[in-house]
Parts: C-alpha cells; structure tokens; sequence
C-alpha cells in the first residue's frame, strides 16, 4: 500500500515521516519517532495515557489519524523539560510523590500543562474537572491534585499565607 | 481504506460519491476511530474535511449562529457570547467526554453518530437547529432532529456530508436549558437527558415551549402537545407536574444495568422539570436585565 508522506513539527523540531492510512499519531509517535514517552492505555480516548498537545489543543493521540496531522505542532512530554532543567510541574510531582507506577504520569503532565498554559489560577474543582479524562490506578489522585495547584501557585510566584 | 483531506466541498461529495463501499466522514474523530479499533467498521475511504475553507469557523448569520462542520467542544464554549446565547446547546456539548475529547469532537459527528444517548442532539432539537447538508445534487437543510433514524443510523444519502450547523435566531425572552443523570458526573454517558427552550412575553406568560428527551428511546423524544396546554400562561407548580407527567408517559426506554425501564421513566419526567424550570428562569433574567 502507498504509504502517505507528513510534515510536522514535534516538539518544535520540523520533521517528517511516512504511515500507513490507518495509523494513529500515538502509534507513529512510538513507533516511528521512538517519542515513547507518550503511553498507550485503553487505546478508545478513556483513559488520557496518550494525551498530547495538538495545535494548542489537548487531544488523544489515540484517536488521532497520523495522516490528519500533516503541517501541525505536536507538544509531548519529551519536550517539557528544558535540557536538563525540569518542567515545574515535573518537579512538584515528585516533590509531591504524585505518581507510583507512572504509566499515567506523561499524560496527566502533559494534560496540566495545557491548563495550566490556559487557567493560571485553577480551583480544586476546576483541576479535578480537567483532568477527569486522566486516570491513575495508584495515587487515588489527591496527590497528583495537589502537585498541580502547587505547581500553579509556583509558576505565579504566589507564595501567600497558606504556602506549604 | 484510503486516507484523503481534499480542499474543498465538491471534492469530499466527489469521493464520497465515487468511493465504493464504506466511507466515513473525519471531523474529530472521536467516534469513527473508536469504531475502527474495536471493528465496529471497517471504511474503504476516510475523508478528512478539516481543510475545507470554513468548516472550523463560527459566524453570526441572521440574528443566530451557523457552526461550522469540524468546530470542537472547546473552540464552541470558548467563542464569546455563544454561551450566553443558547446555554443549553453550550451544556450539552460541554458534557461530551474529557477535555481531551473536547478538544476533538463535533456536533456533527454527535449528530451523525446517531447514540440515542447523544447530548447534543436533544438540545439542537428543541431550539429547532437544522443542518447544511451538501451532496451530489447541492446544497439542502433539514432539521437536526431529521437526521438520525434509529440507533447509529443516519438519513444522509450516499455523497452527502453535513458541512455545518444553523442555531436559529430567537426571540428575546428565550433561552435553554439541558440537564442529563449521569452516575459519574464527568466522563459518562447520558442514562437519560432533557432539553427544554423557552419564549417568554414582557409579563413571564409562556408563548413557546419545547422539550427534548435523550436516552429514553432509539430517537429523541421531541414531546408533543405541550404548546397547547402552556400558551399565555405562566408557570406554576401544576403545569410543571402535568408536564412532568406527559414526558414520563412519552418513554420508551430500554431496560439495562444502566437504568430500569421504570427508573428512566421517572427520571426523565424529574429532569424535564428541571431543565423547565432553569430554562425559565433565564430567560425570566433576560426580561429583568433589558429592563433595568
């Protein structure tokens, strides 16, 4: 079968590569790109493993068609951490211990990013809310709630009466 | 199966016209690929549609609002004033899936897809939302509660797509309203759903009503009847009761470990209610707002 030909920008370096028609962006990424930070769970959009950021937009990259990406931005974990500097919210996870076995962990990072990038100052609520498509089977996500309001209240340099 | 993003409308009726066998539409692909993985369907032809000039654009036309095909969840309740203007449509479609999703999905695929537990389409039904249909012999409109015809089943003809979504102009004591009971309140699917659009006079006397139920049968239940028993009244408890009780009797559920037949009769009567009296009251803030 002819394979189709892509030109994307991942993690702001412009690459390209060929895939079958019914490949998924999660399955290129893996596979193709070895980008396997990004992890696949239910594969059906449910569980959030493999969320990246597209054109701005958080989106399962399970349920994106590789072919459909030709000529867009593609944020993933890989490029969240600056050379050897840790993202803020990479850090207050595991200042937190906000992860156990860590399979959900690139997605629920890459996820609070885009919110974060969105809402600087997100509620509780408004994070739970966010990041209901997210599921972890260890932390019972208390932990993982706290590191991202921990993570926003530092990125605001808000170190009010109740900073811990 | 063949992958193809062509540039414009003629080109999509074109190949969806000339392609034999399957061929699916690709908005967001948030149902078609699910179905892909799991078997549901196997297309011979996707048709990518996000390159079409337009089909990612919200406009004001007439006094409403057209949609665009391929416009997402996100880019909809994040467009100023939509929410104001029909925060009925604006729930329902907040509702669908995660933020992930969200980023994804469209009313046109909600629609398209044909889920009798679909959120959107008992909302776009009661503010009688139609579509732009485009195919073979050109361009035509239906209503939206004309598309889907029985569970995962549609009434587009073979190279026909649907290429956006028209919110009517409404009078100005309308507004909307749609509530659903969900045991997970996010990340969960309808186990019954009512939408309700509501025209009030100057005086709060109901001049128009409508009401949608979700879940409840293979289609939406638009209920019938209802126009008569409210017009240039006002709403008190009785008349919600009596409505109450028509939308329960208009059921025709399925029984599964969701929800009984007898648990998604009530309920949908007890969400009707709701979804009146909140549909109600804003449009009754409408009023108090343009006379302060």
């Amino acid at each position: 079968m002819k394979k189709l030909h892509v030109n994307v920008s991942v993690n702001n370096n412009d690459l390209e590569f060929l895939c079958n028609p019914e490949d998924t962006l999660l399955d290129v990424l893996r596979n193709d790109l070895n980008l396997t930070g990004t992890k696949e769970g239910c594969s059906t959009g449910d569980c959030g493993a493999c969320s990246v950021i597209l054109d701005k937009k958080l989106v399962c990259s399970c349920l994106v068609l590789a072919a459909e990406v030709d000529g867009s931005d593609i944020d993933t974990i890989e490029g969240m951490a600056e050379e050897n500097k840790l993202h803020v919210l990479q850090e207050k996870f595991l200042e937190h211990a906000a992860l156990q076995c860590g399979i959900c962990t690139p997605g629920i990072l890459i996820a609070a990013k885009s919110l974060l990038e969105k809402n600087q100052n997100p509620t509780e609520k408004e994070v739970r809310y966010w990041l209901a498509g997210n599921l972890c089977r260890c932390t019972g996500y208390d932990k993982i709630i706290r590191a991202v309001l921990d993570a926003a209240r530092e990125m605001r340099k808000d170190y009010g009466p109740n900073y811990s | 199966m063949i992958f193809a993003k062509p540039n414009s409308e003629q080109e999509v009726v074109s190949l969806l016209k000339e392609t034999q066998g399957i061929t699916r539409i690709l908005g967001g692909g948030t149902d078609v690929l699910v179905q892909m993985k799991s078997g549901v369907t196997d297309p011979d032809l996707i048709v990518d549609i996000k390159n079409i000039p337009g089909i990612r654009e919200i406009k004001k036309v007439n006094g409403g609002y057209e949609i665009g095909a391929a416009v997402s969840g996100s880019e909809f309740n994040n467009y100023p004033g939509l929410k104001e203007f029909t925060p009925g449509i604006a729930e329902a479609f907040d509702l669908i899936g995660s933020s992930q999703i969200q980023g994804r999905c469209t009313l046109a695929g909600n629609i398209c897809n044909a889920s009798p537990a679909a959120d959107t389409t008992p909302a776009l039904s009661v503010s009688k939302c139609r579509v732009k249909i485009v195919g073979p012999n050109g361009l035509r409109e239906d209503l939206v509660s004309n598309i889907p015809i029985g569970p995962g089943k549609n009434s587009l003809k073979k190279g026909e797509f649907i290429k956006s979504i028209i919110i009517p102009k409404r009078p100005l004591y309308s507004s909307d309203s749609y509530i659903r009971f969900t045991p997970r309140s996010e990340m969960d699917i309808a186990v019954v759903s009512a939408a309700c659009f509501i025209t009030l006079n100057q005086e709060k006397l109901i001049k128009e009503l409508n009401i949608s139920l979700g879940a409840v049968a293979p289609l939406v239940v638009n209920i019938k009847g209802i126009n008569e028993l409210v017009m240039n009244k006002n709403l008190n408890d009785n008349l919600i009761s009596q409505i109450s009780l028509i939308c329960s009797s208009s059921c025709d559920p399925i029984d599964d470990k969701r929800g009984t037949i007898e648990f998604r009769s009530h309920v949908a009567g007890v969400l009707a209610k709701r979804s009146i009296i909140l549909a109600h009251s804003r449009a009754g803030e409408k009023i108090e707002k343009i006379a302060r």
